[in-house]
C-alpha cells in the first residue's frame, strides 16, 4: 500500500481491479459481516433456538401436556384478552394523536410528542409502580374505589392499563412521520369535493395509512403480549387468574419446570417470529407506504 | 357565477399575506392571478375556495356571501399543483368520489356516476383510462383526472392552483390550450394561479396581477403588457428596461442632457423611465437622445440583443436591434424608446403616484 501510494496512479490503477470508491476490500467486507452474523447468531439466533430446544426436549406429549395445564390456558387466555382490549385502545389513540400532531398546528405540540416518547424511556416497572401509586389501598383512589366495589390492581384492569401504558407509543410513533409526509393535500381535495370530515378520513385518510397503522399494530400486539415488567408489578401473579403468558414463565421457571416454561415461552417465541415475518412481508410489498422503513 | 372579493384581509399570525383586496369576477370568465412567490395569489385562491378564512371582508358567489360558508357547503372545484389524486383510487373512482360522498337524497345511483366519470374522461381526452391507478398515469393525465374530478360534481366555480407547475414545458403549453377549450366548452367560472407570465398572457381573459399581497393591476393581457400601471408590473410583465431620469417642466432629463422625450403631466422631480427592449430606435447623432457603450452582445432568435452601459453612472440597459446590426464591444450607440413610460418616484409615506402616458403622447413624444 505504501508503496502504491508512490506510483503513478496509472501504474497503480493497473494492479488492482477497478472498484467503487465507497465500496471496502473483499476481506474487510467478509471480516464485517463475520462479526455482524457471530455477534446475531450468539446473542439472538442461539437463545431462541434454546427456547425450541428445551420446550421439546421431553417429546411432543409433554409439551401438549404442559400447555393444557389449566393455569397455562388460563395464562394463554388473560394475554390474548389483555392484547384484545389494549391494541383497539391503543390504535384509536394512535391514530387520534398522529392525526392531531400531523395535520394541525396548535402550541405543545412539542411537548404532546415528548408525552407519547415517554413510555419509550420510562422503565416499565416504574410505569407498573404509577399504577399502584395511584390505585392501590394507601392511595387517595383506593379507598373510593374499594367501597364500590371496583378492582383495579390484582386484576385484569391493572394488567390491561399497564400494558396500554407501555404500548402507547407503537401505533402514533409509526403513523406520525407517515401522516406529517402525505401532508393534507388529500384531505383539502375530499373536503373541496364536498366530503364531510368523517368521509375524508374513512375514504381517503385511512386508506393512505392503513399499511404504516397494520406495521404499528403488529409491532404494538407483539409488545402487549410480551410485556413483563409493568405487568408484574400491577398484577400480583394469582396463579390462573393474573398470571400472563411471559409472568406464567417465569412462576414455572422458578418452580424448576424448565420443560412446562419453556413449552410457553415457545408459544411467545412464536408469536416473536410471526410478528417478525408478517413485519418482513409489509416492509417488504408496502415499503414506500410505511414511514420506519424510510426514516 | 359570479365572483366578488370584498375588501378582503388575511394575516398569518401577524404577518399579512393580502391587504384588502376588492376584486369583481364575472360569470364565465376566465381570470389568472399572476404573481411572484409570496405576492399572496395562492392564499387569495384558498380564500375563494373557503380552505382558508379571511381575517377581515367578504367573498360573495352571486348575491350570497359565500365566506359565512364550509369549503363543503361553497360547491367549488379545486385543482392542485400536484393534482391530489386519491392514490388508493382507480381513474373513475377519483372521478366519482365527489358525487358518491353526497348525502343519500342527492346522491346519484352507482351506474349513473360510472356514466358520468366516462362521459368526463371523454371531456379530458382520456377515454378508456378509467381503470387505471394514478401511478400509472403521466403528470400530463393526472392533471386531466384532477380536472375531471373537479368538474365531476358541477361546481359553481372553477379553481386551480398553479395547475401546470409540474409538467415540463411541453405538455404545459398543450395543456394550456386544452384549458381554455375546456372552458370555452363548459362556462365556469374559473380562477387559476400561477406565477408564469406567458401562461397568464395566453390562456386568461383578464389578468390579476399580485405582489407583495396587493393587486398592482386588472386588465387584459394587452392591458397589463402595453399600459402597465406601475413600475412592479412593467418589470414584472414582459422584458423591459429601466433609468432613473429627472422631470423639469415637462422634459425628461438623464443627468444634465435632456433625451427628447417630453412628459408633460408629470410632476418634477426625480423618476424612472420604463421602456421595452424592442421599442426602440436607433439614431444618428444625438441631439435628443439616449447614448451608452455596448458591453455584451447576445444573439436572440431573430434579433440581437445589445447590453449598454448609459452615463457616467453606468446604468445597464438592454436594448433589440435587428440581427444584421453588428456592435461591437465598446462602440457608442444612440437610440430613443418610441413607446416608453415614466413613473414619478415614491414620496416617502405617499402611496405611489402613477401617472401613465398615453402611448400616442409616447409615439408622438419627441
Amino acid at each position: 500500500m505504501a508503496i502504491e501510494a508512490f506510483l503513478p496512479a496509472a501504474v497503480g490503477h493497473s494492479m488492482r481491479p477497478m472498484r467503487k470508491a465507497t465500496t471496502e476490500r473483499a476481506g474487510v467486507r467478509l471480516l464485517l459481516m463475520v462479526i455482524a452474523l457471530a455477534f446475531l447468531g450468539f446473542f439472538l439466533f442461539l437463545p431462541l433456538v434454546m427456547v425450541f430446544v428445551e420446550a421439546f426436549r421431553n417429546g411432543m406429549s409433554a409439551y401438549w401436556t404442559a400447555l393444557a395445564e389449566p393455569d397455562t390456558v388460563a395464562a394463554i387466555r388473560l394475554t390474548l384478552t389483555v392484547a384484545a382490549i389494549a391494541v383497539p385502545l391503543n390504535l384509536i389513540f394512535g391514530v387520534a394523536a398522529a392525526w392531531a400532531i400531523a395535520k394541525f398546528e396548535f402550541k405543545g405540540k412539542a411537548f404532546l410528542i415528548t408525552l407519547i416518547d415517554l413510555p419509550f424511556s420510562v422503565s416499565p416497572v416504574i410505569a407498573g409502580l404509577v399504577y399502584v401509586l395511584l390505585f392501590g389501598a394507601g392511595s387517595a383512589l383506593g379507598p373510593w374505589l374499594k367501597s364500590h366495589g371496583i378492582e383495579i390492581l390484582f386484576a385484569v384492569p391493572g394488567i390491561v392499563l399497564a400494558t396500554i401504558f407501555v404500548t402507547f407509543p407503537f401505533v402514533a410513533r409509526e403513523l406520525i412521520p407517515l401522516m406529517q409526509e402525505q401532508g393534507t393535500g388529500d384531505e383539502e381535495a375530499a373536503i373541496s369535493l364536498g366530503a364531510s370530515g368523517w368521509q375524508t378520513f374513512w375514504y381517503v385518510t385511512l386508506p393512505n395509512i392503513k399499511w404504516g397503522l397494520l406495521y404499528g399494530v403488529l409491532l404494538c400486539n407483539a409488545r402487549a403480549m410480551g410485556e413483563f415488567g409493568a405487568v408484574s408489578v400491577v398484577s400480583g401473579r394469582i396463579r390462573g387468574l393474573t398470571t400472563t403468558m411471559p409472568l406464567q414463565v417465569e412462576i414455572l421457571y422458578n418452580e424448576y419446570n424448565a420443560g412446562a416454561a419453556f413449552a410457553v415461552a415457545s408459544l411467545l417465541a412464536m408469536l416473536a417470529l410471526v410478528t417478525l415475518v408478517l413485519k418482513g412481508i409489509l416492509e417488504y410489498r408496502f415499503g414506500d407506504s410505511i414511514a420506519a422503513r424510510k426514516h | 357565477m359570479d365572483v366578488s372579493i370584498r375588501k378582503v384581509r388575511k394575516e398569518f399570525d401577524r404577518f399579512p399575506a393580502l391587504h384588502e383586496i376588492s376584486l369583481d369576477i364575472r360569470s364565465g370568465e376566465l381570470i389568472a392571478l399572476l404573481g411572484p412567490s409570496g405576492s399572496g395569489k395562492t392564499t387569495l385562491l384558498r380564500l375563494i375556495a373557503g380552505l382558508e378564512s379571511p381575517t377581515g371582508g367578504a367573498i360573495f358567489f352571486g348575491d350570497e356571501d359565500a365566506s359565512r360558508k364550509s369549503v363543503q357547503e361553497r360547491n367549488i372545484g379545486f385543482v392542485f399543483q400536484h393534482y391530489a389524486l386519491f392514490r388508493h383510487m382507480t381513474v373513475a373512482q377519483n372521478i366519482g368520489f365527489g358525487l358518491k360522498v353526497r348525502p343519500r337524497k342527492t346522491r346519484p345511483p352507482a351506474s349513473e356516476i360510472r356514466r358520468r366519470a366516462s362521459e368526463l374522461l371523454d371531456l379530458v381526452q382520456l377515454s378508456g383510462l378509467q381503470d387505471r391507478y394514478p401511478h400509472q398515469l403521466s403528470g400530463g393525465q393526472r392533471q386531466r383526472v384532477a380536472l375531471a374530478r373537479a368538474l365531476a360534481i358541477e361546481p359553481r366555480v372553477l379553481l386551480l392552483d398553479e395547475p401546470f407547475g409540474a409538467l415540463d414545458a411541453q405538455v404545459r403549453r398543450e395543456l394550456r390550450r386544452w384549458l381554455r377549450e375546456i372552458h370555452d366548452a363548459t362556462g365556469h367560472t374559473t380562477i387559476f394561479v400561477t406565477h408564469d407570465q406567458e401562461e397568464a398572457l395566453e390562456l386568461a381573459d383578464r389578468v390579476v396581477v399580485m405582489s407583495q399581497g396587493r393587486i398592482e393591476q386588472v386588465g387584459t393581457s394587452d392591458e397589463v403588457y402595453d399600459r402597465p400601471n406601475s413600475p412592479f408590473v412593467f418589470g414584472f410583465i414582459g422584458d423591459s428596461s429601466s433609468l432613473p431620469v429627472r422631470v423639469e417642466n415637462g422634459h425628461l432629463w438623464l443627468q444634465d442632457r435632456m433625451i427628447g422625450l417630453s412628459a408633460p403631466h408629470v410632476p418634477d422631480g426625480p423618476a424612472t423611465l420604463y421602456f421595452r427592449p424592442h421599442d426602440v430606435e436607433l439614431v444618428d447623432g444625438c441631439g435628443g437622445c439616449i447614448a451608452g457603450t455596448v458591453v455584451a452582445t447576445h444573439r436572440v432568435a431573430a434579433t440581437r440583443r445589445l447590453e449598454l452601459e448609459i452615463g457616467g453612472e453606468r446604468h445597464r440597459v438592454e436594448i433589440e436591434v435587428p440581427a444584421e446590426r453588428m456592435a461591437a464591444a465598446g462602440t457608442r450607440i444612440a437610440f430613443r424608446p418610441v413607446r416608453w413610460q415614466v413613473f414619478p418616484e415614491r414620496r416617502n409615506g405617499e402611496t405611489a403616484v402613477h401617472r401613465t402616458e398615453e402611448r400616442e403622447l409616447a409615439l408622438t413624444g419627441t
